[in-house]
């Protein structure tokens, strides 16, 4: 089956159709992925100790530069915040504006960007590696989804571990602040925290959760997704990682930008 | 028995296989040959259900696997052994986790049960007490013979190998296509082997059979392969450059 | 061994989580695990200007419990109160609608009347005091009303 050569007036329109459907596609498998993955957590077996691996490789093994990430930003802010309030005379609200920025906003978003480079990168690199080296054929013909085994526990550990290292970003950033705030600029303590008490209420942190625990999927989706589909050899697998990780910090800032609007 | 029929299938615009015929005898050792990326590990990828062809079907026992999906090609693959070319064990498990996986996961066996079976399963291939081994820390050969005996442990019917000596010493070459020969010999199963290891396989094969342009353009035992009059396959088995096929 | 080595470092990690988790929580974002401890009182204003659920309510600048709740009711601003049960309030208890400092955020002070009767749970401060309206103060004084 031949085909006649388009009209040159249709080419235009067939190269955007063409990449309208193409990108619809790569849409609609990057959904199916999601949901299949959804699917064999709804199923038996369940890879328990699969999951237990992967918030230790998620989580405890970023928990050391979310800590550093965390108290930094948290001391920076604190600093920022002060010269700034301390020009209107309101020095004293500088717990609540540290607190509100971490809990409301950088604890997800930074403490997510960290995950994405540390552990998120490795996860599509690990996986990849595992598809060039045809670890995941040879799970297929042993009649094992290797979504199962390899992305469902990550995607749930993400879900898991999104949040509270947040949760540590954010406390850790909170001491940061007060370091600065109260030891270094002479902030008395009562104020710090209890004008912190005051302002800070469960939405704020109710905000953050939501928005940690999104992310938590979106990252090892993300990852797990660049990382099964990856393309030849070491350069694909190194592709598939940059991908990964600008894709990740890229969907992490557009979606916190739309929960920041939908969410009270 | 293993049957290819008319199986097509293009990449873009490159065609690799172009209407494909073969038959596997049960019980045998049928070893395809062919130059390398013409399109012998997408056959083989083909006949364990990794890609769907383009057309064409591949009957196991039967059954169509290129038409099957979900559980009922899981029921087939079930009674497959597979062998990759790189071994592809899980890096992040040791040796005897590596052989006692499929064990766990599919067979479901209690735990002592699966320690006898990986332990007789490493010594059959030669491994005893290396189990504790990660695949990273073992040779070259040691990892085939791991994979092998991965592929082996279920005890399947048919078991495929995908250049199972590739980056082997010679030596090591005929200790493995040995070790292959005599586990068959043991355990009777059907053996499909894509190699690129002339003259050594003519000595455990019992069919041959030669892929060229996406045909298979010969097929029958050893001997009357290495026989042929065909001028291609005369050609692949002398390792004659490229250049002299316009004589 | 490694499975042990692996669950002791994800315990650590859970745990440190959590107790960050509960750090925000109760701390800042004021979840009582006691959850409902003490009695509802309600009150209705003409109007709440910037008071909110979670604010707090206090009797001579001590916290003696929080705003629950602020509903419409007869045009009227009704705001439901949770009130330490250790604390009695008089039945001419005055509740009125305060600012802290002179942009800070709205808390409910109640002036403790002298009245021998006790209001019960559930039962409601009749004696209120609307917010003051800094802006309608302003006007009135700029143009000369007051």
């Amino acid at each position: 089956m031949t085909e006649r050569p388009l009209p040159l007036v249709l080419r235009p329109l067939d190269a955007i159709g063409r990449g309208a459907i193409a990108v619809v596609e790569a849409l609609g498998r990057f959904g199916m992925f999601l949901a299949e993955a959804l699917g064999t957590l709804l199923t038996p077996p369940f890879k328990f100790w699969a999951f237990i691996d992967r918030i230790n490789y998620i989580g405890y093994r970023s928990l050391l530069i979310i800590l550093l990430t965390g108290g930094f930003t948290g001391m920076v802010l604190g600093l920022q915040v002060y010269f700034t309030l301390v020009r209107f005379g309101s020095e004293a609200y500088l717990g609540p504006a540290v607190a509100l920025s971490l809990i409301r906003e950088l604890g997800p978003v930074l403490a997510a960007l960290m995950v994405t480079g540390r552990a998120g990168s490795a996860l599509t690199a690990e996986i990849g590696i595992m598809r060039i080296t045809e670890q995941i054929d040879a799970l297929t013909v042993m009649a094992l989804n290797p979504v199962r085994y390899l992305v469902a526990p990550s995607i749930l550990a993400g879900l898991v571990t999104f949040p509270l290292m947040t949760a540590i970003f954010d406390t850790v950033g909170i001491f940061g602040g007060y370091l600065v705030g109260v030891e270094l600029l002479g902030l008395s303590q009562g104020t710090y925290f209890g004008e912190m008490q005051t302002f800070v209420d469960l939405n704020d942190i109710m905000m953050g959760f939501w928005k940690s625990l999104s992310f938590g999927v979106l990252v090892t989706w993300v990852c797990t997704y660049k990382g099964f589909h990856v393309g030849h050899g070491a350069e694909g697998v190194a592709k598939a990682t940059t991908d990964a990780v600008v894709l990740s910090s890229v969907l992490i800032l557009v979606w916190d930008y739309f929960m920041g609007t939908v969410l009270p | 028995m293993i049957k290819i029929e008319r199986l097509v299938k293009s990449f873009g615009s490159q065609q690799v296989l172009r209407g494909l015929d073969l038959e596997v005898a049960t019980g045998s050792i049928t070893v395809i040959i062919g130059r390398s990326g013409g399109g012998k590990s997408v056959l083989l990828r083909h006949l364990i259900g990794l890609l769907r062809p383009d057309g064409g079907r591949v009957l196991v026992n039967g059954a169509d696997v290129t038409r099957l999906g979900g559980r009922a090609l899981d029921e087939v693959r079930r009674r497959y052994g597979v062998v990759f070319q790189g071994g592809a064990l899980f890096d992040s498990m040791t040796c005897a986790a590596n052989v006692a996986f499929p064990l766990r996961e599919n067979l479901r066996l209690p735990a002592a049960e699966v320690a006898t079976r990986v332990e007789a399963s490493l010594a059959q291939v030669g491994l005893e007490g290396m189990g504790s081994k990660y695949p990273a820390e073992v040779s070259g050969g040691m990892r085939k013979r791991v994979a092998i005996a991965r592929a082996l442990v279920t005890e399947p019917e048919i078991v495929f190998f995908d250049e199972p000596t590739t980056g082997l010493d010679p030596i090591l070459v005929n200790t493995i296509h040995h070790l292959v020969l005599n586990l068959h010999r043991k355990l009777r199963f059907t053996a499909v082997m894509v190699s690129h290891e002339i003259p050594e396989i003519f000595e455990i094969a019992d069919a041959v059979a030669m892929l060229h342009d996406g045909r298979i353009v010969e097929v029958g035992p050893p001997g009357v392969i290495q026989a042929s009059p065909n001028r291609v396959v005369r050609q692949f088995i002398r390792g004659e450059p490229e250049g002299a096929e316009g004589a | 061994m490694e499975r042990t080595r692996v669950n002791v470092t994800v315990g650590l990690f859970v745990l440190i989580g959590m107790l960050a988790l509960g750090y925000l929580s109760v701390n800042l974002g004021r979840v009582s695990f006691l959850g409902g401890v003490g009695y509802r009182v309600t009150a209705e204003f003409p109007s709440v200007g910037g008071l909110k659920p979670g604010s707090t309510v206090e009797i001579a600048g001590v916290e003696i419990g929080r705003v629950e709740s602020i509903a419409l009711k007869d045009y009227q601003a009704l705001v439901t109160l949770r009130i330490d049960s250790r604390i009695k309030l008089q039945e001419d208890s005055i509740a009125s609608i305060k600012t802290k400092g002179l942009i800070g955020e709205k808390y409910l002070r109640i002036s403790p009347g002298g009245s021998e009767k006790i209001i019960p749970p559930g039962g409601r401060i009749r004696e209120v005091e609307a917010p003051v309206d800094f802006e309608e103060l302003l006007s009135k004084y700029i143009f000369g009303k007051v």
